[in-house]
């Protein structure tokens, strides 16, 4: 029992210390000699019947990492997430769970040290909010002297005053409250990783932003862990350290945020993550040589240039992506040399408040978003009006070449 | 994500369930049992179903039962409805007392209400026959329908009336095109819980029916008083297979299992 | 537009109340003159003076009531109260685990749930009549005990307050499965998760988790099955014979053969009194659940 205090004590002092540092500290310059992975997938499958949910999924979550499992429903990530839980086992020879480097598969829940936060908050409703923190304590046979100072201070990390809170029940509290009661009650045991199940599902825009705050700095002040599954791709992109996309059962593409958004490797990552404007053709045989450009002929004989890339083969067909806020539009003949360009119509000007989504038929009837910058419609309005001729164009720098399918 | 349950406590249950219905399997298996004196088993006879058919007053008791239970059916269901949509409407003064007084005869013991009945027909010189066994089915039946239709009407999306109305409907016509189709299922139910309990009353009617106006249920008692004989085993295999096939079949048109 | 059928939708729209109370009326009217007048006459006779012959002559008195203290009247009611609460604890202990199996039955739930409700489609007094079937003397139960050689002559299993204690726990079963399953189906199973991630073993989390939410359920089964009991009268009479007799039989008789009708309306409204605190207890439950 000593060694659970002086967790917690060591916990609410990293908490503390590392509040105060970061207020002089320069972010983003960590030099880490790289630790061993606190959680560990190797080719885990797990079926239900007929149906693989998860397939030969392989990934490493390092020590205090904000790691996502990003995807549409029915894709795997929430089993993915049930499996590091241990509510579900992987198959027979569906390799391996490993949490700080031991092989956890069929280990119960609570032979794991993970937290979990529940997509519907699973809060005892016959409980009160002070008796659902403890839940857990009890559980691991705490003192019991020593619970109400570990409520307390669980809910004061999640900015809910005991005064006032400790003693409604879950059905009296607004959807934010009850949020932070199954955060405090999963923080309470001091976990080493917290799984948050598309935890901000049920909130509004708003109360969701503030929770994506501070979700994002409990996980840097107390340096834990945290696995977080969500279909939302824009709070992925904000609060994760890496993301996993994940399609079909499997990891589509795994890596920073800027790397899935900026560096899409396939189809569906362009464009779940993001808005994509994708354009395919086939690679020319000529084209400056080794290591240069190449030209790419589209169906109706039309052309554009892309960067160097192993997919880009000569005689083999490409599928490249290129985002709305890369693109630009330009009278007939105004195009800067050097930049693809593909003649259109505007068919449609979206008012977006930050941008101005204007939506382009090109010859071929394929429809393009471009993404321009509101300069402010009222002093200086974009000179663009629906059924203009205008050149959609874009740099070959900025196409993002895609896996074939 | 359903976890694995014990296998112990699925052997518990499977056993508590044999239990449930060993009494009216061994009951039917009986029936068709050639000795008379039931225990031992001593041969397959379909003698016993064949005394039912010489027996015109179990045929008579039958058909009373038939006839009675499908009045009061109607009776209660028309009744229990009205009390379900009157329940079920906006609030008013003194709702919950009606709600709660329509649970009263529902749990009173059917000994008390049967003897209240009796005395006051007594009391109003009323002659007992077939009329004040109707009259006593429809009053305890009432109930269980109002209880069944109000809980389908609870559970129905009042926001699809409305939009009926907004469509321009009037109320009676939303009720008759919107309503009435959706609560069809819980009516249903509610028809088939009076008809049961009405088939299957004794301790009510035996108390207000006279002369000539013997249900089913009550023969059988007066049967039974007398003595094990394997005839009742048959009427009571008749009577188990004629009500499964009626929940069966009720179940099927229904969409809903009405309990 | 204003058909008179309209002009009548409007008034009513104007008075909601009233139209509750058209729709309600014609039912209400019908259980007051054939359930809440008889119940009336009878609480008046409860207080009457007994009749020379039978019936009741005029007058106000308490005797009815008081007589039923009366050691050989207690008795009975003491008889009625363990068996009622017999057969509830029976039934609870019987239902707890088949409606936790039919809750997590997945695909099998509907027939299981099928298989729970037949019998009480079944008529309760043909049940009644299969359990003679099974204990009586030359019944099934004893001729299987002998024919193993377990007993040598038949148990007195029929005509005993156990027989009339195994009529009711069969007879009334179904009343328990209902809602203590119905509160299990309704248990969000992410709560069984949670407390398992919080570190409770299975038997913790049913201890702390299953059994106080499913409490509602268990509450409303056991006033459905010990209401009924109380009042139980044809499960005594076939099963019990006359050495365990409850107050429904009592009231029976009184009514019969022994002619004091008096009496016996002070002992229905006895019973009366139960049921009715009962009935309070079950709305409130319901409406703490809804409430929830």
């Amino acid at each position: 029992m000593g060694d659970k205090i002086a967790d917690s004590a060591r916990a609410l002092s990293t908490l503390i210390r590392a509040r105060y540092l970061r207020s002089f500290s320069h972010p983003g310059v960590r030099t880490l000699s790289v630790p061993p992975p606190i959680v560990e997938f190797r080719r885990v499958s797990k079926s239900f019947g007929d149906t693989r949910a998860v397939d030969a999924v392989s990934f490493a979550i390092h020590p205090g990492e904000f790691f996502s499992l990003l995807g549409p429903s029915g894709c795997g990530k929430t089993t993915t997430l049930r499996l590091l839980a241990g509510f579900e086992s992987p198959d027979p020879d569906g390799g391996e769970v490993r949490i700080s480097g031991e092989v956890v598969n069929d280990r119960r829940p609570y032979e794991r040290r993970v937290g979990m936060v529940f997509q519907s908050y699973a809060l005892f409703p016959h409980l009160s909010v002070e008796r659902n923190v403890a839940f857990g304590l009890e559980e691991h046979r705490v003192p019991r002297t020593e619970i109400p100072g570990r409520v307390e201070r669980a809910l004061g990390l999640v900015r809910l005053p005991p005064a006032t809170f400790a003693r409604r029940r879950p059905h009296q509290l607004s959807g934010g409250q009850r949020q932070r009661v199954a955060l405090a009650r999963a923080l309470v045991l001091d976990p080493a990783i917290l799984l948050l199940d598309e935890p901000l599902g049920a909130l509004d825009l708003q109360l969701r932003k503030e929770m994506q705050f501070e979700l994002k700095a409990l996980n840097r002040s107390l340096g834990m862990t945290f696995v977080y599954v969500t279909h939302d791709q824009e709070e992925a992109l904000a609060m994760s350290d890496r993301i996993a996309v994940m399609c079909e059962a499997r990891v589509a593409q795994l890596g920073t945020p800027a790397d899935i958004y900026e560096n899409p490797r396939t189809e569906f990552v362009a464009q779940f993550i993001g808005e994509a404007n994708l354009f395919g053709g086939t690679v020319g045989q000529g084209g400056s040589g080794a290591g240069g450009p190449r030209v790419v002929t589209m169906g109706d004989g039309r052309t554009f240039q892309v960067p160097e890339h192993p997919a880009v083969r000569p005689g083999a067909p490409v599928r490249i992506a290129v985002r709305p806020e890369w693109l630009d539009l330009f009278a007939p003949g105004a195009v800067p040399p050097g930049e693809n360009a593909l003649p259109g119509v505007i068919r449609d000007v979206v008012y977006l408040g930050e941008t101005m989504h204007v939506v382009v038929g090109l010859a071929n009837g394929q429809l393009v978003r471009v993404a321009l910058r509101n300069e402010g419609q009222l002093l200086n309005p974009l000179p663009w009006r629906r059924d203009d001729q205008v050149m959609v164009a874009w740099r070959p720098d900025d196409c993002q070449v895609l896996e074939p399918a | 994500m359903t976890r694995r349950l014990s296998p112990l406590l699925v052997v518990l249950v499977g056993g508590i369930f044999l239990l449930l219905h060993l009494p009216v399997l061994v009951l039917v298996l009986y029936s068709f049992n050639s000795s008379r004196f039931a225990a031992s088993w001593s041969g397959f006879t379909l003698h016993w179903y064949a005394r039912l058919l010489e027996r015109p007053d179990i045929l008579r008791a039958l058909r009373l039962s038939l006839t009675v239970a499908s009045i009061s059916t109607v009776a209660a269901t028309v009744l229990g409805t009205l009390l379900a949509m009157g329940l079920a409407r906006r609030p008013f003064r003194g709702r919950r007392l009606v709600e709660g007084g329509l649970y009263l005869p529902i749990v009173t013991p059917e000994i008390v209400a049967g003897i209240s009945l009796l005395i006051l027909f007594v009391a109003l010189r009323v002659p007992l026959g077939v009329g004040t066994v109707v009259v006593a089915h429809i009053a305890f039946t009432t109930p269980f329908v109002a209880v069944v239709v109000l809980a389908r009407l609870r559970g129905m999306d009042r926001s699809l009336e409305e939009a009926a109305l907004v469509l321009g409907a009037d109320e009676v016509t939303a009720f008759r095109r919107i309503t009435l189709p959706l609560l069809a299922p819980g009516i249903l139910a509610g028809a088939l819980l009076a008809f049961t309990l009405s088939l299957d009353d004794f301790v009510i009617t035996f108390f207000v029916a006279g002369p000539g106006s013997t249900t089913l249920p009550v023969l059988v008692y007066s049967m039974v008083r007398r003595g094990v004989e394997p005839t009742i085993n048959a009427v009571s295999a008749v009577l188990v297979v004629l009500t499964t096939c009626t929940i069966a079949l009720a179940s099927r048109l229904g969409g809903t299992r009405g309990a | 537009m204003s058909s008179p059928r309209r002009r009548l939708l409007a008034w009513f729209a104007r008075r909601p109340a009233a139209g509750s109370w058209a729709l309600l009326t014609p039912g209400l009217l019908w259980l007051a003159a054939f359930f809440a007048v008889p119940l009336a006459v009878l609480l008046g006779y409860s207080v009457m003076h007994r009749g020379t012959y039978w019936g009741v002559s005029p007058g106000f008195t308490l005797e009815h009531y008081r007589r039923f203290l009366d050691p050989l009247y207690l008795a009975i009611a003491w008889r009625t109260l363990w068996i009622a609460l017999a057969t509830t604890g029976l039934c609870l202990l019987l239902s707890y685990p088949v409606a936790y199996v039919i809750a997590r039955a997945g695909r099998w739930r509907n027939l299981l749930l099928f298989l729970v409700i037949l019998p009480f489609w079944t008529s309760f007094l043909i049940r009644t009549y299969a359990m003679i079937v099974l204990l009586r003397g030359g019944g099934v139960i004893n001729s299987v005990l002998m024919g193993l050689g377990v007993t040598t002559a038949p148990l007195d299993l029929l005509y005993t307050p156990g027989a009339v204690l195994a009529g009711l726990v069969y007879g009334y079963l179904p009343f328990m499965v209902l809602p203590i399953y119905a509160s299990l189906e309704r248990l969000d199973l992410d709560l069984i998760d949670a407390a398992e991630v919080l570190g409770a073993r299975a038997f913790s989390r049913f201890r702390r988790v299953v059994l106080p939410l499913s409490f509602p359920g268990v509450a409303a089964g056991s006033l459905l099955v010990f209401i009924p009991s109380l009042g139980a009268f044809l499960t005594p009479d076939l099963l019990g014979g006359a050495k365990t007799m409850m107050l429904g039989n009592l009231v029976q008789s009184q009514f019969g053969p022994a002619r004091n009708w008096p009496f016996g309306a002070a002992v229905s409204f006895a019973l009366m009194g139960v049921v009715f605190v009962g009935l309070l207890v079950w709305l409130r439950v319901r409406d703490a659940e809804a409430a929830a």
